[in-house]
C-alpha cells in the first residue's frame, strides 16, 4: 500500500532532474548498452552483477582504510601531535600496513566460546554495511540500486547490525563482551527511534521514500536550508542519534574502553577484529552519507532558487566532489565529537533518547508535517 | 553450541561466585582503568554495582622489608618507587625523619630549593591525574594537554636532578646537587605556560555538561566517612576535612608562604575534581612567592659520611600529591633501621572506594576510581 503511493507520487512531472550536470549515467548507459548488444540476457546480469560486486568490495575497502587513516589524522591534529607520517605519503599506507599485520595473524577462537555464531558475527556486521551501500547515490545517475522504499530499507536494514553485536556479545562467552552486547543492544534499538523520526521529517517534505526523488526534491535549495528550524533540529537529533547507533564516542558504551575493556569485541583478534572495525567505518561512511542525502542534498549543487548564473556556476563543480564532501564533512564532525566529548553513563545514555530526542522528534515531526501541508517551505 | 555439560558448569561457577541474578567481573590486574595492577573484583547486578574487593599483592615489593637492610642513605632512593609520581615528596619525607633523629639542621636554600620541587611534583601529578581520569571517563584528548605542561615540568627536573620520575634528590641534610642555573628561568617559563593553558582545561572538561553529569553526586562520601576510613589529601579535603599537613604542621618554609588549604564540602567526585585544579593554581602560587627569593648558601649540611640513628622510635609526615605520606623509624642505634613502616595515602583512599561506588553503575565506578587518583605501587608497597 505504500509503496503504491510512493509510486504515485513519483510519476509527478518535475520529478526529473533538471540540472545541466554531468551525469554518470550515459556510461552506466553505454557499458549496458553494450553488453546487450554483445552478449545473451542471462551472461548481461551476471556481468553487470560481478562488476557491482567488485565495484562494492573495492569501495568497502577503500573507505575503511581511508577512513581509519583520516581519524587518526583527525585524532592527532586535536591532540597536539603529528599522526601516522611513516608509512607512504602523510603516512596514508600505514592503516594497509596494519591490515596487513592483522591478516597474518592467527585467527584465535576463545575456547569457551560458541565457535560458530564467533566466527559468524565478524561477518553479518560487515555483510549489513555492504548492503548499506547499494541505495546510497555516490554521484549524479551512479548509484547501485534506485529502490523506490530506499529511506525505509535503509532504516530497516542498519537495525542488522545489532544482531551481529549481540551474536558477538553472546558467542564470547565473555563477561566483559556480554554487558557491552548489551548495552549495545539498548543503544541501537532505542536510537534508531529517533532516527528513522529525523528522517521522516525529510520523507514527508519531499513526499518520497526514494533516494533519488529526495535528492531531487533539493534541486532549488538543501532541505536544511529550505526548512526553517524544524528541519535543523531534526538535523541535529539525526547526527546525535547516527553518532549512537554507530557506536562512537559520547555513546561508545559497547565498546567503554575504560570500562569493559573492549566490550563486545573483546576476545576478537586479527583479521575477525579488523572486520568489525572496518565495518565501524563503513558504518559511519553510511549514516554521515545519509544524512548528506536527505539534509544536504546528496550530490546535489548548492543551488539558490532564481540564481541561475550561481546555480551554473555550482553545477560545473563535480556531483560526487558534492557528495564526498557533504559526506567527509559530516564524519569530520562525528569525529570531532568522538575526540572532544566524555563519555555517557548507561543510564544517561537511554534517559537522553526516552526522555529528551524521543519527545522532541515526535513534536518536531508534527511540526513538519504542518510546514508541508501548508508549503511555508521554499 | 552449548553443550549440556558447559551449561551445567556455567551455573555451577555461577552459584559460586554469587547468588542469582548477580555477575562477579575480574576489573584488573591487566584492565585500562585501574592504571597499573590493581584487582578489583566487582559484584554486579546487571550494572548496578554490589560489591567492590580491591585484591592487592601484585605489584607487592616489600619495600619496607627492603630498607631494613639498607642504610640510611640508602633507603630514601627506594621510597621514591612507592609512589613514583611524588617522588620528591616521599624522599623528602624520609630524609625529614632522619633529620629530625639525628638533630640535623637543614640549611635555607636546601629548604627553598626542597618545598620548590615538592610543589613541582604535585603539579606534575595533578597533571597526569587530569588526564588520566579524563581518560577513564572516555575522552582521549585531554591526555596529551597535561603531558604538555608535565613533560616541561619533567624537563626542569631532568636539568637539576638527571632523572625524570624517580629523581632521588633528596638527601638528609639537604639536596643531593645544587640548581641548574636555567632553573629559575624556566620554572618562571613553566608558570607563564600552566597560566596560559588552565583555562583549556575548563573548557574543556570541567565545563563540560557530560562531564559534570558523570561526576556531580556520584561516589559520595560524607566527613564521618572521610575521616574514619583514614582519606587523605584532596579525597578528604573533597569531604571537608582538614587535613593539609602543609597547614597543619608546617615543615620546611611551608609556615612563611601563603596559600590556601582548598576545601569543598560536597564530598562527590566533581568535588574532588576541584579541590586538584584548585591546588595546582595554590601550588603555584607557592612556587612564585619562594621562585624569587631563593636565598644563597649550602644546598646540604655537613653531614657524617656514615649515618647512625640513636635508638627509639621516630616519626614524620608530609603533604604529597594524594594525601598524608607517614614515615616511622624504629632504630636500634645502628646504620640501618630496625623497622620502618610507611603510611601512604592511597592505600586508605582505596579502602573508602566499596563504599563509595556501592549502588552505582559500572561507569561511575571508573569516575570514582579516577578521582581517587591511585597509584599502584604506593598502595601496594
Amino acid at each position: 500500500m505504500a509503496v503504491d503511493i510512493v509510486l504515485s507520487k513519483r510519476q509527478t512531472p518535475d520529478s526529473k532532474p533538471q540540472t545541466l550536470m554531468f551525469s554518470l549515467q550515459g556510461i552506466t548507459n553505454w557499458i549496458q548498452n553494450w553488453l546487450t548488444a554483445n552478449l545473451p540476457a542471462t551472461w548481461v546480469v551476471i556481468v553487470e552483477s560481478l562488476i557491482v560486486i567488485l565495484l562494492a568490495i573495492g569501495l568497502f575497502a577503500v573507505l575503511g582504510l581511508m577512513l581509519v587513516w583520516m581519524e587518526r589524522k583527525v585524532a592527532a591534529h586535536m591532540q597536539i601531535r603529528l599522526g601516522p607520517n611513516r608509512v607512504g605519503p602523510m603516512g596514508l599506507f600505514q592503516t594497509s600496513a596494519d591490515t596487513l599485520k592483522l591478516i597474518l595473524k592467527e585467527g584465535l577462537t576463545p575456547d569457551g566460546a560458541d565457535k560458530f555464531l564467533f566466527n559468524l558475527a565478524p561477518f553479518v556486521v560487515m555483510i549489513v554495511g555492504m548492503l548499506l551501500l547499494a541505495p546510497i547515490a555516490f554521484a549524479n545517475g551512479f548509484q547501485i540500486w534506485d529502490i523506490n522504499i530506499g529511506v525505509l530499507y535503509i532504516s530497516a536494514v542498519s537495525s542488522l547490525s545489532v544482531i551481529g553485536i549481540l551474536m558477538a556479545g553472546w558467542a564470547s562467552n565473555n563477561k566483559y563482551s556480554l554487558l557491552g552486547a548489551m548495552r549495545s543492544g539498548a543503544q541501537i534499538v532505542s536510537y534508531e527511534l529517533s532516527a528513522g523520526l529525523s528522517i521522516l521529517c525529510i520523507v514527508v517534505l519531499s513526499g518520497s521514500l526514494q533516494i533519488t526523488d529526495i535528492i531531487n526534491a533539493q534541486q532549488n535549495g538543501w532541505w536544511i536550508l529550505k526548512g526553517h528550524i524544524p528541519v535543523i533540529i531534526a538535523f541535529v537529533i539525526f547526527i546525535i542519534a547516527a553518532t549512537a547507533e554507530t557506536n562512537r564516542a559520547p555513546f561508545d558504551l559497547a565498546e567503554a574502553e575504560s570500562e569493559l575493556t573492549a566490550g563486545f569485541h573483546t576476545e576478537y583478534s586479527g583479521m575477525k577484529f579488523a572486520l568489525f572495525f572496518l565495518a565501524e567505518y563503513i558504518n559511519i561512511f553510511i549514516v554521515c552519507a545519509i544524512g548528506a542525502t536527505i539534509f544536504l542534498g546528496g550530490w546535489m549543487p548548492l543551488h539558490i532558487g532564481g540564481w541561475q548564473g550561481f546555480n551554473h556556476i555550482m553545477d560545473y563543480i563535480p556531483s560526487s566532489v558534492w557528495f564526498f564532501g557533504k559526506t567527509l564533512f559530516l564524519i569530520f564532525l562525528i569525529m570531532w565529537f568522538r575526540w572532544t566529548f566524555p563519555r555517557l553513563r548507561v543510564d544517561q545514555l537511554l534517559n537522553l533518547e526516552w526522555k529528551y530526542l524521543l519527545p522532541i522528534s515526535l513534536f518536531n515531526l508534527l511540526l513538519v508535517t504542518l510546514i508541508a501541508i501548508l508549503g511555508w517551505h521554499f | 553450541m552449548y553443550t549440556e555439560t558447559q551449561i551445567l558448569k556455567d551455573t555451577t561457577q555461577t552459584a559460586a561466585n554469587g547468588s542469582e541474578g548477580e555477575l562477579v567481573i575480574n576489573v584488573g590486574p591487566q584492565h585500562p582503568a585501574t592504571h597499573g595492577v590493581l584487582h578489583l573484583v566487582i559484584t554486579l547486578n546487571g550494572e548496578t554495582i554490589k560489591k567492590v574487593e580491591p585484591h592487592l599483592g601484585y605489584i607487592h615489593r616489600s619495600i619496607e622489608k627492603m630498607c631494613e637492610s639498607l642504610t640510611y642513605r640508602q633507603f630514601i632512593y627506594v621510597t621514591s618507587r612507592m609512589d613514583y609520581l611524588s617522588a620528591h615528596i616521599n624522599n623528602h619525607a624520609c630524609a625529614m625523619t632522619v633529620e629530625k633523629a639525628m638533630q640535623i639542621e637543614v640549611p635555607q636554600r636546601a629548604q627553598y630549593i626542597r618545598v620548590l620541587m615538592d610543589e613541582l611534583t604535585r603539579v606534575a601529578s595533578h597533571e597526569l591525574w587530569w588526564g588520566a581520569m579524563a581518560m577513564d571517563l572516555g575522552a582521549f584528548t585531554p591526555f596529551f594537554y597535561a603531558f604538555r605542561e608535565r613533560e616541561t615540568i619533567n624537563e626542569i627536573m631532568e636539568e637539576t636532578c638527571g632523572a625524570r620520575l624517580t629523581m632521588n634528590y633528596m638527601v638528609p641534610g639537604g639536596v643531593m646537587a645544587d640548581l641548574h642555573p636555567d632553573f629559575v628561568r624556566k620554572v618562571k617559563a613553566f608558570i607563564q605556560l600552566f597560566k596560559d593553558h588552565i583555562d583549556e582545561y575548563d573548557e574543556l572538561v570541567t565545563g563540560n555538561v557530560i562531564f559534570q553529569n558523570r561526576m556531580k553526586g556520584i561516589g559520595y562520601l560524607s566527613k564521618e566517612d572521610a575521616i574514619s576510613f583514614g582519606c587523605s589529601g584532596p579525597v578528604a579535603r573533597a569531604s571537608g576535612v582538614n587535613c593539609d599537613i602543609r597547614k597543619l604542621s608546617p615543615y620546611e618554609v611551608y609556615s612563611q608562604v601563603e596559600f590556601d588549604e582548598v576545601l569543598q564540602t560536597e564530598g562527590d567526585s566533581f568535588a574532588r575534581y576541584l579541590v586538584r585544579i584548585a591546588e595546582m593554581k595554590q601550588s603555584i602560587r607557592i612556587i612564585e612567592q619562594l621562585i624569587d627569593g631563593i636565598p644563597e648558601g649550602d644546598f646540604q649540611a655537613k653531614t657524617k659520611a656514615v649515618l647512625k640513628l640513636p635508638k627509639g622510635e621516630f616519626y614524620s609526615r608530609v603533604e604529597t600529591a594524594r594525601g598524608e605520606l607517614g614515615v616511622y623509624i624504629v632504630s636500634e642505634g645502628g646504620t640501618t633501621p630496625y623497622r620502618i613502616k610507611f603510611r601512604s595515602p592511597g592505600f586508605s583512599n582505596l579502602s573508602a572506594l566499596d563504599h563509595m561506588v556501592r549502588g552505582s553503575k559500572i561507569g561511575d565506578l571508573m569516575a570514582t576510581m579516577g578521582t581517587l587518583d591511585l597509584v599502584i605501587p604506593d598502595i601496594d608497597r
